[in-house]
């Protein structure tokens, strides 16, 4: 038996244009069509005005990282220290992830330091979303 | 909703608290529902109305014997308790029923007829939380701090302040779980469990339960226990998912109900005897002293290490000890309205002289939800 690996999402219909994206190397977010709000997470409608006539976009990949802890419990699929962050996306929305190529302290994990996105399968379906410093 | 037109009559925790091992879940809220009848001299057939989290309104009706003409299931948290307040303030002045009963009961640590939680991979939180390591609330409800600290240049010995201060009320509380006093080298020393949060900056883990009955305020007089008025409830709710709050500084679930009760009471934080607010993390009452409006923008926690609501303090708070040394059995909400309750009635073994007002704030989630009720010990003066 292999160790259970970390938790994996289960797509929606409402959510399954992000998992597609990620997929094919895409962070794609939503845009509102009669505000021009940007969000996330996915949804059909717009959480600003209530307006269902919204866009899906590629994304830059670029944020920054806005605020994480250092876990040091263990969880499966994961190796202790690890963090767990919240980037601010270039866009405007914010999401959570793991930041990777990049040691798990204090003193490597600074508030505000640029990053870009980086995608990892987990399996044939499921692609996440994480983060590395950026490169420039 | 007037104020002062509801009044708690009843109020208990469980029998023990800390370890139970002879009460599920639903015993646990039994015990202590039978607990606030015996209180205030009411039977079962006397409650007409029922609340809970947890367990549903039709689980404690059924097992307690209870036939109610009003019912609320809110389960937001750990502050859904507050809610219930609200509401069942809001009932029994709407005429939906005269006496109603709250119960919580939560077998926390012996997990007895308390379902595991799990996140289900197809929610929001499944989706775009849960993959990325978070292993329950101390390593969500903590993802903000960092933020905080940064903004406000607070320190993690200022953080650790709020538990030292919390441990000195805990000592004179005799059924406080942890009652001998630290030191912030003892909290800074402590386990890491999610940087920078270590183990004496996290709640504790476990079994108890606390139940309160309200009636309207006429019918309180009647009563042998010493009325204790709800002068003003706020509620709201933000977002399932931590990282999506507005802003990493601040609730705004805590910035609409606090001052929604506040309002409504028709005080400011200047009238305040005594507080509580939630704790299940040592940030917690420092956000909510700034949400609430006590002290401006990020002098929540200077505000606590200069010993402001420490024994001896002008703003007494978390008179209990806490979620952090008091108890915390998951949704500590009750405990926190407990105390608020022993602190107007004079019978708290903290007690605050001369205490008029309580403010009781609670968080539900991960900063999901919050509820804010403000009890008052003085009788009505107003004509009904």
């Amino acid at each position: 038996m292999p160790e259970p690996g970390r938790a994996l999402p289960a797509p929606t219909p409402e959510t399954q244009h992000f998992w597609d994206g990620t997929q094919a190397g895409e962070l794609r977010l939503q845009r509102c069509d009669s505000c021009g709000k940007n969000y996330f997470p996915p949804r059909p409608f717009c959480s600003a005005c209530g307006s269902r006539s919204v866009t899906v976009f590629k994304a830059s990949g670029k944020a920054i990282l806005w605020s994480y802890v250092i876990h040091h419990r263990p969880v499966p699929g994961f190796t202790p220290p690890y963090a767990i962050a919240v980037v601010q996306l270039a866009e405007g929305p914010r999401m959570m992830t793991n930041i990777v190529e990049c040691p798990q302290t204090p003193e490597a994990l600074q508030l505000d330091m640029e990053l870009e996105v980086v995608f990892e399968a987990q399996n044939d379906k499921i692609t996440l979303p994480f983060f590395r410093p950026a490169k420039g | 909703m007037r104020r002062n037109a509801v009044a708690v009559v009843g109020a208990a925790e469980t029998t023990d608290l800390g370890r139970i091992e002879n009460l599920s879940q639903i015993g646990l809220h039994a015990d202590a529902a039978l607990n606030a009848m015996a209180d205030c001299g009411l039977r079962p057939k006397d409650i007409d109305g029922i609340a809970t989290a947890g367990q549903t309104p039709v689980e404690l009706a059924h097992y307690l014997g209870i036939t109610p003409t009003w019912v609320d299931g809110t389960a937001v948290g750990g502050c859904s308790f507050m809610i219930h307040v609200r509401h069942a303030a809001a009932a029994i002045e709407a005429g939906l029923a005269k006496t109603i009963l709250i119960t919580h009961g939560e077998s926390g640590r012996s997990r007895i007829g308390n379902p595991p939680r799990r996140v289900d991979p197809q929610s929001l939180n499944g989706q775009f939380e849960q993959p990325f390591g978070p292993m329950g609330p101390p390593s969500m409800f903590t993802i903000p701090v960092l933020r905080y600290m940064k903004r406000y240049g607070v320190t993690e010995e200022q953080i650790a302040q709020v538990c030292v201060v919390q441990r000195e009320w805990a000592a004179m509380h005799p059924r406080a779980t942890f009652r001998t006093p630290i030191t912030t080298d003892d909290v800074l020393n402590s386990r890491m469990i999610a940087w920078p949060f270590r183990l004496l900056m996290c709640c504790l883990v476990t079994d108890g339960g606390g139940a309160l009955i309200l009636t309207s305020a006429e019918r309180a007089k009647d009563f042998k226990t010493k009325p204790v008025y709800i002068l003003g409830t706020g509620e709201s709710a933000e977002t399932p998912m931590v990282s999506q709050m507005e802003d990493f500084t601040s609730s705004r679930a805590f910035r609409v109900a606090g001052p929604t009760a506040f309002q409504q009471a028709g005080i400011s934080v200047n009238d305040v005897d005594h507080l509580m607010i939630y704790d299940a993390f040592a940030h917690l009452p420092i956000y909510g002293l700034e949400d609430l409006g006590f002290v401006p923008r990020g002098e929540g926690a200077a505000f606590i290490a200069a010993r402001n609501t420490a024994p001896g303090g002008k703003l007494p708070m978390n008179t209990n000890g806490g979620g952090l040394s008091y108890m915390h059995s998951g949704m500590y909400g009750m405990y926190a309205l407990q105390e608020s309750v022993r602190q107007m009635r004079g019978t708290s073994p903290a007690q605050i002289d001369g205490a008029k007002i309580s403010v009781c704030h609670g968080v539900g989630g991960m900063f999901a939800a919050s509820g804010t009720i403000i009890f008052s010990n003085e009788t009505p003066t107003y004509d009904w």
